[in-house]
């Protein structure tokens, strides 16, 4: 039971901390971590899921810095989706009455 | 009515009432392969140890036809009982009994024997299997649940408390378990969450299942909100039973004591690890090596396992363990492991219960997510535990104590009491070879061969500074110790600090990073 030198563990890995490298095993929690992405400030992504009440924005349209885009509903409360710049619309990828997710790609800016 | 005629007629009472929802409502209960509420009291309490009390309170509720209905006990037992002699105080909700949910009276019930707990100094043990608040007695319900969060913090510290999850416990209802100590949990019965799946699918439309959402492993694996995972009921009581011989009836109190054994672990300590600090072993195969009778009694096994924490005895004497795990994440401090140490550091401190903590870490987790959940405020815990504690506290370094992370495992200069290493203890700023490309960068560059000459500074740095006597010519290490000895030497120190005083500044309380 106590005879450690022949106890071989499965799974094990090359972990890398700073400079070295340890043989060890990972959780499922650090395996399913968000990789890091640099924000696209053209890209604008909900940060909250819910429901597409009205879509102002359109393709091609030109918006200024704080026009609203469209209506996002979570949580009860209607949230402006606001120009966060001067731009032109590039795609809009949502509808009116459609329920979307966290961070899902409303919008994208040229 | 003659005295045996009133007697009769009181057992006749009883007996209704102690019925609780009915045979229908229990059936239901089995089906569901949960045992009843007072089954569970049977199976945790000393033989007939139990003493109900309130088993004839009524609910009071009038709206919503709530005057006509009649619910026994008000859907909670609430007594006296004794666990291996050890008294307790204890509720247990009848799921049978309107869902358990919660109104005006069942919270009374509760706070009662809370009040009981907190005046008579014993631990409270609350089984929560409950629908939630009783809709209709409205707020009520609201205020039931408030009283008993107030009580959960006035006892926090003071008394030991335990929740047991064994059915639905959801909305304001975790939040008593949340405020307590110890949170069991059983597979496919515990469920815990704020907001179930149903509403979820409306609000947000996600979907997820229940268990998914808030079952007893999410709890014992990924929340962390959960101390002990059973497969079974039985389990469950067995390893509460267990717990409850390691901490002692409240802060005035030591843990009982009991006969000392030796190890079971006959073999030599040293071949427990391997001498290349990058290889990993099981770290609670060198707990065992040192605690009496081998014997371990591990909680949170299955959330941030990178740390490992619990209780053994010490010449039959109970100590918190508290060790980094190179078996998994090469043992590194992160934000649940710091959480997980810091919390236990507390209790053990706050329960008199001396504190040995087993080093062997590379540091902190580097990575973004790391930074973003904020290891900054959460690694802050584990200092500010370990520096608050007035407990014994003793380290032993077994190899890697590099950086923020020798600091933070009770380090010296966080008031340890008994500072002891290995021979193959490495206590420096980083590893060697991040030191040596620190150090030596120009002569690397510089150099015809830079690969072997940074071997070369690498070798340098290890034999010079990757020992634990650079830290022992200063006294931040009191003594550099052969394996073999630490069991000995940590009798030794328990013995020791038996009347361990420290006097800290007047304060009404501090403010730790929570």
């Amino acid at each position: 039971m106590f005879n450690v030198m022949a106890k071989k563990f499965d799974g094990l890995i090359d972990f890398p901390i700073l400079s070295m490298k340890y043989r060890t095993l990972v959780t499922k929690k650090f395996l399913n971590r968000k990789k890091y992405e640099v924000p696209n400030m053209k890209h604008v992504k909900s940060y909250i899921p819910g429901t597409v009440i009205k879509v102002m924005a359109k393709r091609g349209k030109k918006l200024k810095k704080g026009d609203t885009m469209l209506i996002l509903e979570a949580m009860k409360m209607r949230n402006k989706i606001i120009m966060p710049f001067d731009g032109k619309i590039k795609v809009v990828h949502v509808k009116a009455g459609e329920m979307i997710p966290k961070d899902f790609l409303m919008v994208e800016i040229e | 009515m003659s005295l045996k005629k009133s007697i009769l007629d009181l057992r006749k009472r009883k007996e209704r009432v102690q019925k609780g929802g009915g045979d229908k409502a229990i059936e239901k209960q089995v089906a569901m392969g949960k045992l009843t509420a007072r089954e569970r009291i049977q199976a945790l309490c000393d033989k007939d140890s139990f003493t109900e009390y309130d088993l004839f309170v009524e609910h009071e509720a009038r709206d919503f036809g709530m005057d006509k209905k009649e619910l026994h006990g008000d859907g909670v037992i609430i007594g006296t009982g004794t666990i291996y002699g050890s008294p307790v105080c204890l509720f247990a909700q009848d799921f049978t009994v309107a869902g358990g949910s919660l109104g005006l009276m069942h919270a009374r019930k509760i706070t009662k024997i809370m009040d009981h707990a907190l005046k008579m100094r014993v631990p409270l043990i609350g089984i929560n299997d409950s629908g939630g608040a009783r809709i209709q007695e409205g707020v009520n319900s609201l205020a039931g649940y408030g009283e008993i969060f107030y009580r959960n913090t006035l006892a926090s510290g003071v008394i030991p408390q335990i929740s047991v999850i064994l059915g639905p416990c959801a909305g304001g209802a975790v939040y008593s378990p949340a405020l307590t100590d110890f949170v069991f949990v059983v597979d496919n019965i515990s469920k815990m969450f704020i907001t179930g799946p149903s509403v979820i699918k409306t609000v947000l439309g996600e979907d997820i299942s229940m268990e998914d959402l808030g079952g007893a492993r999410v709890h014992a694996e990924t929340t962390g909100n959960a101390h002990f995972f059973a497969k079974s009921e039985q389990e469950c009581f067995d390893q509460i039973k267990k717990l409850i011989t390691y901490i002692p009836w409240n802060n005035r109190q030591k843990a009982r004591s009991f006969p000392p054994k030796p190890p079971k672990f006959k073999g030599k300590i040293e071949d427990l690890i391997p001498s290349d600090p990058r290889q990993p072993y099981d770290i609670r195969d060198v707990i065992k090596a040192v605690v009496d009778d081998s014997d371990f009694f591990e909680i949170q096994e299955l959330w941030a396992p990178n740390i490992v924490i619990g209780f053994g005895r010490l010449n039959g004497e109970t100590v918190g363990f508290v060790a980094n795990q190179p078996l998994v994440l090469a043992g590194v401090l992160d934000v649940d492991s710091s959480d997980k140490a810091a919390r236990f550091i507390r209790f053990c401190d706050a329960f008199n219960v001396p504190i040995v903590t087993l080093e062997d870490m590379p540091g902190y987790l580097p990575g973004v997510d790391q930074e973003h959940a904020g290891v900054i405020r959460h690694g802050a815990k584990i200092l500010y535990a370990y520096s608050e504690a007035t407990v014994p506290k003793i380290t032993v370094i077994l190899r890697k104590a590099y950086g923020g992370g020798y600091i933070a495992m009770n380090s010296r200069h966080l008031g340890a009491d008994f500072m002891m290493a290995w021979p193959t203890a490495e206590i420096a700023v980083m590893g060697p070879e991040g030191a040596a490309n620190i150090i030596f960068k120009k002569e690397i560059e510089l150099a015809e061969n830079p690969d072997e000459m940074r071997k070369k500074k690498v070798e340098e740095y290890k034999k010079k500074f990757a020992n634990p006597y650079v830290a022992a010519a200063k006294g931040y290490i009191d003594a550099v110790i052969e394996p073999s000895e630490t069991r000995k030497l940590l009798l030794h120190a328990i013995e020791v600090s038996a009347n361990k005083g420290v006097t800290r500044p007047d304060k009404k309380h501090g403010i730790p990073p929570f």
